[in-house]
């Protein structure tokens, strides 16, 4: 078995009428048991007080808003080189829920940095390439609808996911040029001995583990919306042709 | 690509090619800017760098939905895919094209409109020289941007919708070149930095460019 089988669409619909409950149940518990055990089983931060809370839901989404772009990246890959439509309709599929991470991150950001910044927003690095990151989003999901024939569009849309990392990449960079920071810096990191103390990062990881399986399991269910989409367009069309 | 380079250039300059029209419109935005936050000199002098740079992305943003699609409609673009020269030398010499009819021009007078905001004065040729070199990255990655929507019947605001935060890492490092040798700084690292920006997109985006009009031509 490898991943390529799953370029028939077929094969595919099976994988994920399977597979998509199992994810979208098992993130749920992901989510009830984390937030739960985060909300209201851990202390307060020494500084911070309860506002520490909206790490659970703050860094989870953040890490999947970019994640969201790397699949879209690498299925736009499969697609410019090897023509599986699963691909483009994967990647097609993951842009909005990468767009709804990205807006969850920016506003529990706002919502954490009033307390404790005293402001809503800054105009710093890492909220600002947020914000970039937000805008390649729109710009991806506009062409997508904004193209008909859905070969040109799934074509013109990796080449823009393809050029737009790139520059997303740069601006990320760029911005770091441009004023200070005033984020701390990342909460996780692999090879960091200990990222945040035992009694927060467990519930962070039931977290992101919760979030990591919303998002496959949103990814299959749009998937396979848009590959009846596409099954209903092929059979009116047939239909017209019978007709004609 | 000389050839296309010429007719793109000759069609510009003869009446109705619209060229002198993105120099009105920097004039213009520049001319605003003192009616939108008062005549102060120090506080127009903050934001003359940044201001400038804004006015020198949006005159070239204004062009940018006929680099192609005027092409594709009289059926010239067709011809110019099946010619020898390679497509990806077509969208590099209508980009060139595109900049020397926009942004050279806006570079050469960006030091009159900047006297006019009361930039500093040792910032004016930082301010030339980084439009000089960034304005090139600015139209080639806007003739990216035109290739992918040139098959769209109303392109145009998608077309800024997706060639603006491209923009983002040239405005950064240009404006932040003048406005640091506005302050007597040191003013070359982002000039450097926004050189290798201009270098990259002119290498890789031809590429880019072509294989979105391939797709388009289809």
């Amino acid at each position: 078995m490898s991943l390529w089988e799953f370029a028939n669409p077929r094969r595919f619909m099976a994988f994920t009428d399977r597979w998509m409950p199992v994810a979208l149940v098992l993130s749920a518990i992901c989510l009830v048991v984390g937030l739960i055990w985060g909300f209201f089983f851990t202390p307060d931060d020494f500084r911070q007080g309860s506002t520490v809370k909206i790490i659970y839901l703050h860094v989870p989404s953040a890490m999947m808003a970019i994640n969201a772009w790397v699949m879209m990246l690498v299925a736009s890959l499969i697609w410019l080189i090897r023509r599986h439509h699963v691909s483009a309709l994967a990647a097609r599929a993951a842009a909005p829920v990468g767009v709804t991470f990205t807006l969850i991150a920016l506003f529990t950001g706002a919502i954490w940095g009033q307390p404790m910044w005293g402001t809503w927003w800054a105009w710093e690095p890492r909220l600002t390439s947020f914000l970039i990151l937000f805008l390649f989003y729109l710009g991806y999901v506009a062409l997508w609808e904004a193209i008909e024939d859905p070969d040109t569009a799934a074509d013109l849309t990796s080449i823009l996911c393809l050029v737009g990392s790139v520059f997303a990449l740069l601006s990320r960079y760029a911005v770091n040029f441009w004023n200070q920071g005033l984020h701390q810096g990342a909460t996780l990191s692999l090879d960091a001995e200990e990222n945040i103390s035992d009694v927060f990062y467990f519930p962070l990881l039931v977290c992101i583990a919760g979030f990591i399986l919303l998002f496959v399991g949103l990814v299959f269910m749009r998937t396979r919306t848009e590959i009846r989409a596409r099954r209903l367009h092929a059979l009116e069309l047939r239909e017209r042709m019978r007709d004609a | 690509m000389i050839a296309i380079l010429r007719r793109d250039l000759r069609l510009a300059i003869r009446a109705g090619g619209g060229f002198g029209l993105a120099l009105v419109f920097f004039l213009i935005v520049v001319v605003l800017v003192p009616f939108a936050v008062g005549p102060d000199t120090d506080r127009l002098s903050v934001i003359a760098p940044g201001v400038l740079w804004l006015g020198a992305l949006l005159a070239c943003l204004l062009s940018l939905d006929r680099l192609f699609a005027t092409d594709a409609e009289d059926g010239s673009l067709e011809l110019m895919a099946t010619a020898p020269v390679p497509l990806e030398g077509v969208v590099l010499a209508k980009a060139i094209a595109h900049w020397m009819t926009t942004g050279l021009p806006l570079a050469l007078v960006a030091p009159a409109l900047g006297i006019l905001l009361a930039l500093p004065v040792q910032a004016v040729p930082v301010l030339t020289l980084g439009l000089l070199i960034g304005t090139p990255a600015l139209s080639m990655i806007g003739s990216f941007g035109a290739a992918l929507t040139v098959g769209l019947k109303r392109g145009g605001l998608l077309l800024s919708l997706l060639v603006l935060p491209l923009y983002v890492p040239t405005l950064i490092f240009g404006a932040l070149a003048a406005a640091s040798a506005a302050e007597g700084q040191a003013w070359q690292t982002p000039l450097l930095l926004l050189a290798g920006i201009t270098l990259g997109s002119l290498a890789l985006l031809p590429f880019a460019g072509a294989g979105a009009l391939r797709v388009n031509l289809r």
